[in-house]
């Protein structure tokens, strides 16, 4: 099994109902895994709540840890993403510094570059959009470093399969899963 | 129709078959127990001296019976000190409903008198846990609870109930339906209907059991683990099927004690760190081993690196999430332990392997007695084993009294041995004899305890003389923490860092303060005596057996090492 640590990211539909968010996410602290990012938001289906978290680890924990979190009773399923098989993005905003004229140009054009939007124009500030993956973002923070960043916001990383694979597809390992969670 | 809330809380554990709780009031709790005033003919409480011995009383019960056990305390503190017990309960997957109620809503948050986020403390020690803010939803709720307390893995289930829900002018809507029909309304309803998720049981994947089918038709050398799953799934008539027709040795952890017989002449012993030579030696040399709900814990799998490296390993669990979890198999199958016993026995059949079984039993599969001065533990349990019923129930605290116990005694059936293997809870004993003697009058109950474990929960005789629950104590008393000097002794160069507990009380005389009986003992003819007593007595006894403070138990693995590396022999 690959011991190597990289960035993974856990989708998972829950049903809506009060506390599931901290039960999810005390799994990541109970295991002792860090939480790169969490988001959630609801779907479609009525009472269906969508949680994407972004986590460094390897195969196997990353494995233990999405059984641990299959087995809580509100989970619905839980897909394991990676950045080849899925698309990711997240929505950042931020306040630049523009105290001086001549920057607030160079940031306009650093905006245009990396198809970022700008919400909001003051005397002295600007605030970007930016819709991007973890590289972009980080590729746009370190240009606008020497500006002033005055503050951010991230909404973490979402994710979906690409193609038509989703996550209510089923699959043997689902139904195993399942098995535990039986209640009649 | 419209009923009182607390009413229908009381209905709903009705439905359940619930007639015995186990529980202690207070404010928050009041008009709950005020309802059951009205229930006494239906429902016994029995008011333990603290909430700990309930919480482990209702887990007693459980376990011996296989029944789901009923908890009920009060909000803060009452709540917290069930705590453990919830913990004890879970770490062994045993189903019980607990029952709290906390403050009105109105003082909810307020860090009010006795206010205890209970729900959020004990979600990661129990399967689910409610907090019931609207009184409409009381009957939905707790059938809930019930099934998944009782399905599935079992385990723990916590309700808190707001102290305005459970008011005496709230009515709600109550329709009495029988437990088959759960199923068919409210949030069971909807799960049933639910997407992507199967929640009524299904069948072992087909094909996983052919291939375990085909291996076990392959194997020279087989040998069986008997986890607490085939306890907790009642399925040792399977199970026994299962090693007879595969002719292989079956080492019990300690959790399986009564899933297979264990004066069969299949069975090695324990397994572990405690285990037998000859479990422990099989388990290094066969070359397939099926282990049947365990979950290979530090306290089995030593290193679970080189655990049954050399073997076919096979998992059979109905948790997948324990798949993989501590060892790496080879094949697994996800099921109830029961059906998939069942399956397996259809397709297989009967073979033998005496060499195999004269290379594994050329090991020792009992414990090497160790002559001294002192009347000796083993001699202990052969007289106690030798004056008791073959069927009678062994609840143990924890320690070197609970391996020396489950070491000797031949536990024959599920629900004979309740012992705190996952989480090791000193003070469990007393609280779970009581339990289980409540569920079970017709059968003796022995608690095994140690000097150190009998402290953590003695106030429990008060509850033992109140009710006339006739449970014999037998305290190994070494005046130490047993299990933990001998590390001190192997490990620590003899520097006994507060493990002496010279200092106990006279135990015959606390036991007389609540009304039972005692005695002292420092001789096998005097503990045979007391043991005549007690049984004839047929009351709580206490028997305190002086035993020598060195006693280690045999044999014995450090953590951590391979299996059949034995400290102690």
């Amino acid at each position: 099994m690959n011991t190597e640590k990289k960035a993974y990211t856990l989708s998972i539909l829950v049903e809506d109902i009060p506390g599931v968010l901290s039960q999810v996410a005390r799994l990541f602290s109970r295991k002792g895994y860090n939480i790169e990012s969490i988001c959630a938001g609801v779907t479609t289906q009525p009472g269906m709540t969508r949680i994407s978290v972004v986590t460094m680890g390897d195969e196997k924990m990353i494995s233990q840890l999405s059984a641990q979190i299959s087995k809580l009773l509100p989970v619905y399923t839980v897909d394991v993403l990676t950045g080849e098989d899925s698309v990711q993005r997240e929505l950042v905003l931020i306040k630049v510094n523009t105290a001086d004229k001549d920057a607030r140009d160079e940031i306009i054009q650093i905006v245009n570059v990396f198809r970022a939007s700008i919400l909001d124009l003051a005397k002295d500030t600007l605030t970007i959009a930016m819709l991007g993956t973890a590289d972009k973002t980080k590729a746009i923070l370190n240009l606008l470093e020497e500006f002033g960043i005055l503050e951010i916001a991230r909404t973490g990383m979402v994710a979906l399969e690409r193609g038509r694979n989703n996550i209510h597809a089923q699959n043997k390992l689902k139904e195993e899963y399942n098995y535990g969670k039986t209640v009649l | 129709m419209k009923v009182r809330a607390t009413k229908a809380i009381v209905e709903c554990l009705l439905e359940q078959g619930v007639d015995t709780i186990f529980g202690y009031p207070g404010g928050t709790i009041l008009n709950l127990y005020d309802e059951l005033y009205d229930y006494q003919d239906q429902i016994h409480h029995y008011l333990t001296a603290h909430e700990q011995g309930a919480a482990h009383a209702a887990d007693g019960y459980a376990r011996s019976t296989g029944k789901v056990g009923v908890c009920f305390a009060t909000s803060g503190p009452g709540a917290t000190n069930l705590t453990t017990g919830i913990a004890t309960a879970y770490a062994d997957s045993s189903p019980v409903v607990f029952i709290t109620c906390n403050v009105a809503e109105n003082l909810l948050g307020k860090d009010s008198f006795q206010e205890v986020d209970i729900t959020g403390i004990a979600m990661p020690i129990t399967k689910a846990t409610y907090l019931v803010t609207d009184a409409q939803t009381i009957p939905d709720i707790i059938r809930e609870a019930f099934a998944v307390a009782a399905t599935g893995r079992p385990g723990p289930v916590l309700i808190d109930f707001l102290k305005n829900v459970t008011a005496p002018n709230v009515e709600i809507e109550y329709n009495p339906l029988p437990k088959k029909d759960h199923a068919k309304e409210g949030r069971l309803a909807v799960w049933d209907k639910r997407v992507g998720w199967e929640i009524r049981t299904p069948e072992p994947n087909m094909d996983d059991i052919d291939k375990l089918v085909q291996w076990i038709g392959e194997a020279k050398k087989p040998m069986l683990i008997c986890g607490g799953g085939v306890v907790r799934g009642r399925a040792d008539k399977e199970f026994i099927e299962l090693a007879e027709k595969m002719d292989a040795p079956v080492a019990i952890t300690l959790m399986g004690g009564g899933g297979f017989p264990g004066g069969h002449p299949l069975a090695t012993g324990m397994i572990g760190m405690h285990g037998s030579q000859a479990s422990n030696i099989a388990c290094d040399t066969c070359d397939l081993l099926i282990a049947v709900g365990c979950r290979f814990s530090d306290r089995v799998a030593l290193d679970p690196q080189s655990f049954a490296k050399q073997a076919r390993l096979v998992h059979i669990d109905i948790d997948r999430a324990e798949i993989g979890k501590n060892v790496k198999t080879d094949h697994y199958v996800i099921g109830d332990a029961k059906r998939v016993l069942e399956l397996v026995n259809e397709r297989i059949t009967a073979t033998e392997n005496p060499q195999w079984k004269a290379e594994v039993f050329s090991h020792d599969t009992h414990v090497p007695v160790i002559e001294s001065d002192h009347m000796t533990p083993d001699q202990v349990l052969r007289t106690i084993y030798s004056k008791v019923p073959q069927d009678s129930i062994v609840a143990t605290d924890v320690g070197q009294h609970q391996m020396w116990s489950i070491q000797h005694f031949h536990f024959s059936y599920p629900g004979q041995l309740l012992t705190s293997g996952g989480f090791g809870t000193m003070g469990f004993g007393l609280g779970a004899a009581l339990g289980a003697k409540v569920g079970n009058p017709d059968k003796m109950v022995l608690h095994m305890t140690g000097d150190g474990c009998f402290r953590m929960n003695s106030q429990e005789m008060a509850t033992e003389s109140h009710y006339d629950i006739p449970v014999i104590t037998i305290i190994f008393d070494n005046r130490t923490l047993g299990m933990v000097r001998p590390w001190q002794n192997l490990i620590y160069k003899k520097r006994f860092s507060q493990t002496d507990l010279g200092f106990a009380p006279d135990f015959v005389k606390l036991a007389e303060a609540y009304g039972l009986k005692g005695a002292r003992v420092s001789t096998v003819e005097e503990l045979e005596a007391a043991m005549d007593e007690a049984i004839a007595w047929g009351h709580g006894y206490v028997i305190d057996c002086v035993i020598d403070t060195d006693e280690m138990v045999r044999p014995m693995v450090g953590g951590g090492s391979a299996i059949t590396n034995f400290m102690l022999t």
